[in-house]
């Protein structure tokens, strides 16, 4: 069977969810194998193992980190050359767009960005389908030149366990002079807030403009439920909350089971991030904001006199 | 210091954005479009770096006639000249043949005066696909930074402030770079009265393939290397429940939690 290389997300060894989805999902092209950048792969071995990595490239070279995305994209390319996998799957985040982006011009294969499904294709090859113009549109695309190289959303597949060794090979490596012109000079660790990641939660509570800068409702109601808190561009730019939690066009695009949009209007850049949630609800004192057009179920009304008595009954439900 | 700013003509993302049904691609003819908002901040962050010292600022667009008018604001911002890449062959280019011209064009602009910057979007309003600065650096060759929400430039040197999820980074990137800026980092002008009429006078090249020295076969959808092979329009969402909060809006909001599982 091919092998089908994964690059694994992780911080210091310590896996993101999304990497046991993209385990899952490469396990209906061929064989996973998996592609350890960086320290920590001790840690991270069991889940890699757990979620059907049956081998594990590993390269540990302090150099590849510090130097940005380009040295990674080289990793999987000269990976791509000796193992000729049926496809390479990669996170859909920042840096996993550049790594793809990289990688396709490298090994002049089709590219296919934030795939929220990957399939067999019907005769051979790959099959993805992506959300677009602000999930208006769903669109089934192949790629029909080189390696298929696929950036995956987050939350795309339900991670499934399906015990493989994991059995690591230590791939010799070299970054080249030219992936060195960009350096990391300074890294400043954001502080954990505890709560889930926001493009991972399979629950978002988010804050617009109606909070005023008070987010501490929507932070409690988020609390109540295990949920990740998210934010409008105008809370953002007012400065109430960092921009990495923004959500829409220009921040983070999130699919979660469940939205709960809070003094927030619904303008089309917001939803091109929240639009593809399960079931989406909103709290907004005007009965007309375009945010209603999407809900399952919205309550106008006061926010801060909705959310607190919502987070109440959520705890005593939940006991 | 002078600076190649590349810039998309988007469909305004205000209007019905859809596909032309014959060979699944974008619609760029029937929906009004505009420079992509996003672009707007590259160019203006050239601006700034120009102003503050010397040099020009060159803004490229790859696109159909339309796409005239993403160099004009660009020009009535203040941007000093444009060049616009056209040809019927282009039509149906996917990211790999849309870089590879973007790259030939800055290779034929900066043949004549070097660039020490080249800026692009952080992603277009359209594709969202923001791989176009990762691949235009593959090809040029130039150290880039991605997501840039701050960019200083000083002597030979690029400084940039990254946000990611786990730390904020501050990049180095030897000049001649390649910086792909978000909306963090400025905030765009609008085109004065003056700059609307100097605008007028700024000189815009139109180049072919040929010019260029590619091949028609090199780009378009034949030359694709991947394939749409069907769009669909999602259904759209239909409106659930909406209560009027009466004093038990957040009872309500809890009961419907609890009647759809997520409590
Ligand atoms: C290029 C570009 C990119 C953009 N990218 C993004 C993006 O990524 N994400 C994003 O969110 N936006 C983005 N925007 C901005 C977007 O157009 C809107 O301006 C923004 O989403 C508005 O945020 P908001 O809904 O919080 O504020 P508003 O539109 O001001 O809405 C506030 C809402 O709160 C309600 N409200 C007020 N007080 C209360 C209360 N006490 N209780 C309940 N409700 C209350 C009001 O009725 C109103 O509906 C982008 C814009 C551009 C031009
Ligand atoms: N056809 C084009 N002409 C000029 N610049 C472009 C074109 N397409 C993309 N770009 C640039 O690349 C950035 C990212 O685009 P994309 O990868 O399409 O999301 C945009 O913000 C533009 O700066």
């Amino acid at each position: 069977m091919a092998e089908v290389l994964v690059l694994v997300d992780h911080v210091d060894g310590k896996v993101r969810k999304t990497t046991s989805e993209l385990l899952t999902i490469a396990r209906r092209l061929g064989e996973p194998s998996a592609v350890f950048i960086g320290e920590g792969f001790d840690s991270a071995k069991e889940t890699l193992a757990k979620f059907g990595a049956a081998k594990v490239y590993r390269v540990e070279s302090a150099d590849v980190l510090s130097h940005l995305v380009a040295p990674q994209a080289e990793v999987l390319a000269q990976l791509v050359g000796s193992a000729s996998p049926a496809a390479v799957l990669i996170p859909s985040n920042v840096e996993g767009k550049e790594i793809a982006a990289r990688l396709a011009i490298k090994t002049e294969s089709g590219l296919i960005t934030d795939a929220v499904d990957v399939k067999p294709g019907a005769g051979g090859g790959v099959a993805t389908t992506q959300s677009v113009f602000a999930g208006s549109y769903t669109v089934d695309a192949t790629v029909t030149k080189g390696t298929p190289i696929i950036t995956v959303k987050p939350n795309s597949a339900a991670p499934e366990e399906a015990p493989a060794a994991a059995a690591d090979e230590v791939v010799d490596f070299a970054p080249s002079d030219a992936a060195k012109g960009a350096r990391i000079t300074e890294s400043k660790e954001k502080q954990a807030t505890g709560r889930p990641e926001l493009t991972e939660a399979a629950i978002v509570v988010s804050g617009g403009r109606g909070t005023g800068g008070d987010f501490s409702p929507v932070e409690a109601l988020a609390d109540s439920l295990g949920a990740a808190v998210g934010a409008s561009r105008a809370a953002v730019d007012a400065g109430w909350y960092p921009h990495t939690s923004q959500v829409g066009q220009t921040g983070k695009q999130v699919s979660p089971q469940l939205y709960v949009a809070c003094g927030i209007s619904g303008a089309i850049q917001h939803r091109a991030g929240m639009q593809t949630s399960k079931t989406i609800v909103a709290v907004n004192k005007d009965n007309e904001a375009p945010i209603f057009e999407l809900v399952d179920f919205g309550v106008v009304g006061d926010l801060f006199q909705v959310l607190p008595q919502a987070t109440e009954a959520v705890k005593a439900a939940k006991g | 210091m002078n600076i190649v700013v590349c810039v998309k003509y988007v469909p305004d993302a205000q209007a019905e954005r859809t596909f032309n049904a014959s060979d699944n691609t974008t619609d760029r003819e029937n929906v009004d479009g505009l420079l992509s908002e996003l672009d707007e901040y590259a160019v203006e962050e050239a601006l700034k770096i120009v102003e503050a010292g010397d040099g020009e600022v060159t803004v490229l667009t790859v696109g159909p006639d339309q796409a005239a008018d993403a160099i004009k604001k660009a020009l009535q911002m203040g941007a000093h000249k444009g060049v616009h890449v056209k040809d019927d062959a282009i039509h149906g280019s996917d990211a790999p043949a849309t870089s590879l011209v973007l790259a030939a064009a800055i290779k034929k602009i900066t043949a004549d005066a070097p660039a020490d910057l080249v800026l692009t979007g952080m992603a277009s309003t359209d594709g969202t696909m923001g791989v176009i600065p990762a691949m235009l650096a593959e090809r040029l060759g130039l150290p880039a930074v991605t997501y840039a929400s701050e960019l200083t430039v000083d002597g030979g040197t690029a400084t940039i402030r990254r946000d990611g999820d786990v730390s904020t980074q501050t990049i180095q990137a030897t000049l001649p770079a390649l910086v792909s800026v978000t909306d963090q980092i400025n905030e765009p002008r609008y085109p004065s009265f003056k700059g609307i009429m100097a605008a007028k006078k700024k000189p815009v090249e139109q180049w072919s393939l040929a010019d260029l020295g590619l091949d028609a076969a090199q780009v378009g959808l034949d030359a694709a290397w991947t394939k749409v092979d069907a769009f669909a329009a999602r259904p759209p969402r239909q409106q659930g429940t909406i209560v009027t909060d009466e004093g038990d809006g957040g009872q309500k909001l809890a009961a419907f939690l609890a009647e759809r599982k997520f409590i």
